[in-house]
């Protein structure tokens, strides 16, 4: 293949990779900014979406499409209500102190990764995709269901924004963002602010994961590589703010498919984690804001 | 600080008179165990050094461990160094490695310093794998048997391997001891509960965090090199953040801000670990369980609150 | 001789922002050594952001600051505190986790650690804290830890203590001993102290000078502050 050919095969791969990523780095997103909780894991979230993706459609009968929507919906509510468990057993009781309950997510990541390597076994498992359509570009042919998966997530994001800037829930979410106190003076009732923000978190997270499965397969140790890319697409794009995440999604996810690309994938890695430490290293006073 | 000197030191001797003993009443099997839970331990005294005095809450102590494995691992594999070397050149890049580290991560605090130590131990050991070549990636490399000498002593065998883990042991715990009963520990504990107050009293806090995290660095460093050179095994594993999480759970569970929490932390984790391998071959849950617990529960750990309740004079 | 000394601290033009907010806007002032020297004004006049600048908790936008002559506008706060400005907190800044012992001895050490323990407890003993040495010092009495944080300035062996506020919160009897204390620290120490307890200021300090909103109203003897009209209406008549 042409230079050219091939990198464009880079940047879609990349924009597939940058759509999930998307996804996955809005729910972390919107649970750091609202709640100030840094979780650790939200990649056993997309996990888990994944895994149960795999296991909804190999219990439903039906055609590949039909079992894949029904994943679609009940894999992230299911990731969803035991994220809310979570909140409430866990970080609630923490009063969401910002370094105990990364404490206590890495605890939540070791006892979710290992629940599923017990209940689901070490093996990568496929799920078929919920359709077959090849696009035949004039150098190469191109799964459709990829640039399904880019459209997918876009229209998410867009429910998301819409949700949250036009909707009384969305509203409410990000009054407690700006200020705990001020919203419960105002009656708002934050604690379950709080259990619907990690909830929805976590079912985005989810929802990335079940889109990605036809692609890549379900595995109990696949949520670590979105963790850390979702991390640095946060840091890079702005808190609180979808549109930054969203460029900072593309631009993390096409940088990552053309370095992986043409150079390696693990390359792409180090360049990304060491910018993303150097971004927080000279603005100190950015992001998670100085504590001390 | 400095009363109750005599009941303080004592009960430190003691421990390590029942320790050095251990060998004469353990099996070979759990002999080996305890020498890993010491070295393990020396990686623990040292988080806790940065964590559990000076408040700084790392993620990133894998990178120094594995700095501390490489330094020593590397030159036994490349030009094969003897063991004492070996040992010297691994402390010193576990000093070395925390130093630069901190120089960068330390112009941050609190949760932004956890992410920042998190992101640069992740490209620590995604370098490792990148330059696989070299360092043998995960597959890792074992180190050999010539280099496993101190002294004539070989220290793949039981009794050599043991001494030399309870002497690496007994040199950090004192060290830890002697330090946090100096003024300089004292200041140390300072950065911890008033930063700003320090300050005010004439300390740089940059300079006083960045000595505690080189200190801390040392200790993951010899623990690296003893590691690989006791065990024989040196790999990218110890690089992974699962490494950055077992020294803090070590602490958390001994009690931070104790000298002997992360020792007891250490044993207790390894035990419990062992005696749920008959039940369960759920390890990752039995961490996860534990640290959720502490961070629950028990926040102060076992140590810190028999301080808090019976005995204010332990250090 | 001391004609030619130049003032233990002067000021000129000093200026700093919050927003669009001036706190402390174009103050010139001069602390001569060995006195004790009153800032007052009314709540928001600019008082402790002002001290703030010269212990250097904060940077100015514009001014400079001269201690005995030597710019140090721009250096960071603890090498100020090796200068010999000493600074207590106006809201109790203690290590409250610690000893009392500890807490002093932390400002002890800061000045080398020969002797530590005596000269520890002979700090504790000037402000009549001996005896307490073992107490974990977030459990003393509100006035027992401004004394604290007193001991903490005092053991600094400051050229300059800046005091924010000390008498806030302390018992009548507990003011007499306080004010016996600052009157024996000069003409060693320069005492800079903002206070609202006007008794308080009128029987220490030697000079006064007033501040309202950022900027400095009047500024000299009690006698003359309190003769003053301009002072009387902005602050003292209220």
């Amino acid at each position: 293949m042409a230079f050219g050919p091939f990198l464009l095969l880079a940047l879609m791969e990349g924009l597939v990779t940058a759509a999930v990523l998307a996804l996955a780095a809005a729910g972390l997103s919107l649970v750091f900014g609202v709640m100030r909780v840094v979780n650790v894991a939200h990649g056993e979230f997309y996990m888990l979406g994944a895994v149960l993706a795999w296991a909804v459609t190999g219990m439903i009968p039906g055609p590949a499409a039909l079992t894949f929507l029904a994943a679609l919906i009940i894999a992230p509510v299911l990731v969803a209500a035991l994220a809310a468990v979570a909140d409430g057993l866990i970080l609630k009781r923490l009063n969401y102190d910002p370094e105990a309950t990364i404490v206590a997510t890495i605890g939540l990541l070791y006892i979710l990764q290992q629940a599923a390597l017990s209940l689901y076994g070490p093996n990568a498992n496929p799920v078929p995709a919920p359709f077959e359509w090849r696009i035949q570009l004039p150098w190469f042919g191109y799964s459709g269901y990829k640039l399904f998966v880019v459209l997918a997530a876009l229209a998410v994001l867009l429910a998301l924004w819409t949700f949250l800037s036009r909707t009384r829930a969305g509203l409410i979410m990000r009054a407690t963002q700006v200020d705990r106190m001020t919203a419960q003076a105002f009656g708002i009732n934050v604690d379950r602010v709080y259990m619907g923000t990690f909830a929805l978190g976590a079912g985005l997270a989810a929802l990335a994961g079940v889109l990605v499965v036809p692609i890549q397969q379900a595995q109990y140790l696949m949520g670590h590589d979105p963790l850390l890319l979702s991390f640095i697409v946060v840091i890079i794009g702005g808190l609180g703010s979808l549109r930054g995440t969203l460029v900072a999604a593309v631009v993390i996810g096409l940088s990552d498919g053309v370095i992986s690309m043409f150079f390696s994938p693990t390359l792409a890695k180090i360049l990304a984690t060491l910018l993303v430490a150097m971004v927080l290293v000279l603005r100190p006073q950015g992001l998670f804001g100085a504590r001390a | 600080m400095r009363r109750n000197g005599l009941r303080v030191w004592a009960l430190h001797l003691a421990l390590l008179a029942v320790l050095a003993s251990a060998q004469f009443w353990l099996s070979p099997y759990l002999a080996t165990n305890l020498a890993r839970i010491m070295v393990l331990a020396v990686f623990a005294m040292g988080y806790n050094l940065a964590f559990g005095y000076t408040g700084l809450l790392s993620l990133g102590h894998a990178l120094l461990l594995a700095a501390g494995m490489y330094a020593a691992g590397l030159p036994a594999l490349l030009w094969g160094w003897s063991a004492g070397p070996a040992f010297i050149a691994g402390l010193a890049g576990g000093g070395l490695v925390a130093a630069v580290l901190g120089l960068l991560a330390l112009r941050t605090a609190g949760v932004s310093f956890m992410i920042v130590t998190l992101m640069f131990a992740q490209a620590g050991f995604l370098t490792l794998l990148y330059f696989a070549p070299v360092t043998r990636g995960n597959d890792g490399f074992a180190v050999a048997a010539a280099s496993r000498s101190f002294l004539g002593f070989d220290l793949s065998t039981d009794t050599p391997r043991f001494l030399a883990a309870f002497a690496i042991f007994a040199t950090g715990l004192l060290v830890s001891l002697a330090l946090m009963r100096s003024p300089f520990g004292r200041t140390m504990i300072a950065m911890r509960e008033n930063e700003e107050r320090s300050r005010m009293l004439g300390y740089n806090p940059f300079t006083v965090k960045l000595a505690a995290l080189t200190l801390s660095g040392l200790y993951a460093g010899a623990a690296g090199a003893a590691y690989a050179l006791l065990f024989g095994y040196v790999g990218a594993s110890f690089a992974t953040i699962q490494y950055s999480i077992l020294p803090m759970l070590y602490v958390l569970m001994g009690g931070a801000g104790t000298t002997l929490g992360p020792f007891l932390g250490a044993l207790l984790m390894f035990a419990l670990v062992e005696a749920a391998t008959g039940l369960t071959t759920a390890h990752q849950f039995i961490i996860g369980a534990a640290l959720v617990a502490l961070v629950l529960f028990a926040p102060k750990g076992i140590l810190g609150t028999v301080r808090e309740r019976w005995a204010k004079w332990l250090p | 001789m001391a004609a030619v000394m130049a003032p233990l601290i002067e000021t000129r033009g000093l200026t700093l922002h919050y927003g669009g907010l001036k706190a402390v806007d174009g103050v010139d002032f001069t602390l001569e050594a060995g006195e004790i020297h009153a800032l007052i004004g009314p709540n928001g006049a600019g008082k402790t952001s002002f001290v703030s600048l010269l212990s250097g908790r904060r940077l100015p936008q514009s001014g400079r600051i001269l201690l005995a002559g030597e710019d140090i506008t721009r250096l960071p706060a603890q090498l100020r505190v090796r200068k010999g400005i000493a600074y207590t907190f106006q809201i109790t800044s203690i290590f409250p986790r610690l000893s009392v012992f500890d807490n002093v001895a932390l400002a002890v050490q800061a000045q080398g650690t020969r002797d530590l323990e005596n000269r520890t407890r002979a700090a504790l003993a000037r402000v009549g804290l001996d005896g307490l040495e073992e107490q974990e010092a977030g459990t003393l009495s509100y006035g027992h830890q401004r004394l604290l944080e007193l001991a903490m300035g005092l053991a600094l062996k400051p050229r300059l203590l800046i005091l924010d506020e000390p008498t806030q919160g302390l018992a009548a009897s507990e003011i007499e001993g306080f004010k016996a204390l600052v009157r024996s620290l000069v003409p060693e120490t320069t005492v800079l102290l903002i206070e609202h307890n006007m008794e308080v200021v009128m029987d220490l300090a030697s000079r006064i000078t007033v501040l309202t909103f950022g900027r400095v109203l009047a500024s000299g003897t009690p006698a003359a502050i309190r003769a003053n009209p301009a002072v009387q209406e902005a602050y003292l008549g209220a």
